[in-house]
């Protein structure tokens, strides 16, 4: 009786109980999109955050290079003198990032032995630089003729446009490395990276000569597993390729840390050092302790890097968190009142009907009840139209939605690949923002789903024991009285 | 000493006990004494019927004899039982248990089937679904509307309407059948379908039978009549009435 009786007044006030369902079908399917997706922009952010940074890292410390410090600013290409005119050349160059100093080795062990510091490692990113080519013939000068070329960053004083030079090819290769500490790779700048071919470093190769590459570079370079590449000169066996998360600032080769310091003559050092803390409650004094012993490093926290986080990712988040936040609450307050008001109003149109009950002997609790299952299965109705409302807009989102871009201010994150060195850029690097992009997912979980059909079933218990409250008010007598 | 005893087996024998009921209706300022001061005795098998002008107090008084209501003042004894003292739940009971009712409207659930109706007069006794459809279905076949178990209300004309009310109102087999203008709704031949399914239904099973009526050929059938005139009895009516008819119908049921 109890199911037969509600599924035939719904039946009959079948556009009320659609438009009440419907009411809370765009009221939760507000709430199930828009939570995808915040949920979509922090896991965007969480992305940005842990590509910048690694996973498992709570701060970073590094030291931001004077101008003129960090890496040689000279590429060590004197004009040319008479005898190296039209002579061919070949040269290596691995420098430190620029922009960032370097800091002493055992800088990794002062903070690592600091309170609430669980781990420290430290890592060296360098660039190596790769130039080959000719060097210029001044045309009109005191050198044997013959064919004049000259290269077009140093043009001849003094040259004739007739004697306009021709082109010598200068090929010039760059490549990012870091140099990583092979004991812990969970920290660090490999932390987020996953090998994808091949293996990993083992932590007795401090000092072997092998070497991972990101996928990117072995595709772009055609290397493979097994590969041999030259770096300063030396030859590193590739042994993985290593995947990072999209929008990552990886290097482009990674290499036992000792390697990279030999290399490039920074024995000693590092410049950039992965703290991880013992809870992210201690963060905050992780934090200040460091910069009580390093008072001259950057310090930067996942906050700090979040904070700084500008360009449509962070309007994207502040969108979901106000004008998505609030439509959501507002229509879900709208069709809470449209239930409850539809609810009360058809229920006030059976005062005869209820009265009849009554006056058979039925009990308030009964008519309540019968009120409330109707007003239950309209709810369960709404949340499931809303639900399958928020997946198609949550879907909907994460099909149309644009790449959305991070920026950060990169005073203290690291310079991104490929960025030459050369003396006047290094200012120029070092404040240049950087950029992230990452493709906004809303993701939808059984939990939102949960949320959603109970805040749906919420409203139609609202607006149920509204009515049911206003259906037990009800006299037996009325049934003799009201005429509809 | 002998007038005495008389009055004492009189009164055992009643179902009903009213004496100075009143009905004290307020609506803002204003009070209305819909019942001032009923002395009413009804006794068990008797077809009554309570006749009066709009706004006497035929309908109030009715939901006082059905447990809809409270009086205001005064007794009312059902079966030793005052009604006055009973709460919600006593009375519910009492409603579900002892008592039928017939509306002028008929008071159908609009979108109940016929037999859904009927079955919700059972609803509150609770018993088991095929009992309670078995049961609906004997009623409805009692008032020559089996084959029409499966209507909805607005699917049956008016007498069938009125008589799915009468079997929801048999489906309990109450003691006492209250209905208030059931034929006011109707045309001539319809009524005297309903109120010769009725006389009929209360001659079978010596039921009460309360009518409210303003149809004197409806009045005419019962074997008692009583007047009411602004919340009073009017009592040379009533013994006249009472005189000629109930004696041989109550000794007869
Ligand atoms: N719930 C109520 N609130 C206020 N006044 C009421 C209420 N019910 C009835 N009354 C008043 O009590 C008086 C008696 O009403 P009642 O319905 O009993 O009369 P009735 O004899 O049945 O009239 P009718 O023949 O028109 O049905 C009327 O004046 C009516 O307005
Ligand atoms: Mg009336």
């Amino acid at each position: 009786m109890f199911f037969t009786y509600i599924y035939r007044e719904l039946r009959r006030r079948h556009r009320q109980a659609l438009l009440t369902a419907l009411g809370l079908a765009v009221g939760v399917a507000l709430v199930v999109a828009v939570s995808a997706y915040a949920g979509g922009v922090s896991n965007a952010q969480d992305e940005v955050l842990h590509s910048l940074y690694g996973v498992g890292t709570d701060i970073t410390v590094s030291q931001t290079a004077k101008l003129g410090e960090g890496g040689p600013q000279q590429f060590g290409m004197q004009p040319p003198s008479e005898a190296k005119r039209g002579k061919t050349f070949n040269r290596d160059a691995i420098t430190a990032s620029p922009g960032q100093q370097a800091l002493a080795a055992s800088k990794v062990q002062t903070i690592a032995g600091l309170d609430g510091v669980s781990a420290a490692v430290g890592s060296l990113s360098l660039s190596s630089i790769h130039v080959q080519g000719k060097f210029a013939q001044i045309s009109g000068g005191s050198s044997s003729g013959g064919s004049s070329s000259s290269s077009s960053a140093q043009p001849a004083a003094g040259a004739t446009p007739q004697a306009a030079p021709s082109q010598a090819p200068i090929n010039v290769s760059s490549f990012s490395i870091s140099g990583v500490d092979v004991s812990d790779l969970e920290l660090g700048p490999l932390s987020s990276g996953e090998v994808t071919t091949g293996r990993s470093f083992t932590t007795s190769e401090t000092n072997a000569n092998v070497a991972l590459v990101t996928k990117a570079y072995a595709k772009q370079n055609s290397l493979a597993v097994g590969d041999l590449k030259k770096i300063g000169g030396v030859k590193f066996e590739i042994i993985g390729i290593v995947t990072l998360p999209s929008g990552s600032t990886s290097s482009d080769l990674y290499i036992p840390l000792a390697r990279a310091q030999k290399l490039s003559d920074n024995s000693k050092k590092v410049n950039q050092i992965y703290v991880r803390a013992d809870s992210a409650e201690s963060i905050a004094a992780v934090k200040t302790e460091i910069k009580t012993a390093l008072p001259k490093a950057t310090v930067t926290t996942a906050q700090d890097l979040a904070d700084q986080v500008s360009g449509s990712l962070s309007s994207a988040s502040s969108l979901a968190d106000n004008l998505g936040k609030w439509l959501a609450v507002a229509a879900l307050v709208a069709a809470f009142a449209v239930a409850s008001l539809l609810t009360v109003s058809a229920v006030s149109r059976r005062v005869r009907e209820f009265g009849t009950l009554k006056a058979l002997g039925w009990k308030s609790r009964r008519i309540v009840g019968q009120v409330l299952g109707e007003s239950m299965v309209t709810g369960l109705a709404g949340g499931v139209i809303g639900v399958a409302l928020g997946i198609a807009g949550a879907r909907l989102i994460t099909a149309f939605s644009p790449a959305l871009k991070a920026t950060m201010g990169s005073t203290t994150a690291q310079v991104g690949p490929g960025g030459a060195p050369g003396g006047g850029m290094i200012e120029a690097l070092g404040n240049a923002a950087q950029t992230v992009t990452v493709q906004l997912a809303a993701p939808i979980s059984l939990n939102l789903v949960l949320l959603a059909v109970g805040l749906a079933l919420a409203g139609g218990l609202l607006a149920g024991a509204l009515g049911g409250w206003r259906a037990s008010r009800l006299r037996p007598a009325d049934a003799l009285r009201r005429l509809d | 000493m002998t007038v005495t005893t008389l009055r004492t087996l009189e009164e055992a024998s009643m179902l009903y006990h009213l004496t100075g009921v009143t009905k004290r209706y307020t609506q803002g300022r204003k009070t209305i004494d819909a019942l001032a001061g009923i002395d009413l005795q009804i006794a068990d098998g008797e077809f009554l019927v309570i006749q009066g002008s709009t706004g006497s107090g035929k309908t109030t008084l009715l939901q006082m004899l059905g447990a809809l209501d409270r009086p205001t003042s005064g007794s009312l004894i059902y079966e030793g039982r005052d009604v006055a003292k009973l709460g919600e739940g006593d009375l519910g009971e009492l409603r579900s248990h002892s008592y039928g009712f017939v509306f002028q409207s008929f008071n159908l659930i609009p979108t109940l089937t016929a037999q859904e109706n009927v079955e919700t007069a059972r609803v509150p006794w609770h018993v088991r679904g095929d009992e309670r459809r078995r049961r609906a279905m004997e009623a409805l076949a009692g008032v020559n509307l089996a084959d029409r178990a499966r209507h909805i209300p607005s699917e049956l004309s008016g007498g069938e309407q009125q008589r799915v009310a009468i079997a929801r109102a048999l489906v309990r087999e109450p003691k006492v059948i209250l209905a208030d203008e059931p034929t006011g709704n109707l045309d001539e031949r319809t009524r005297d379908d309903i109120i010769g399914l009725l006389e009929e239904l209360w001659r079978e099973r010596g039921q009460t039978l309360i009518v409210v009526t303003h149809d004197t050929w409806v009045a005419g059938r019962a074997s008692r009549r009583i007047w009411l005139e602004a919340g009073r009895l009017m009592p040379d009516e009533t013994a006249e009435r009472s005189a000629e008819r109930s004696a041989a119908e109550v000794v007869l049921a």
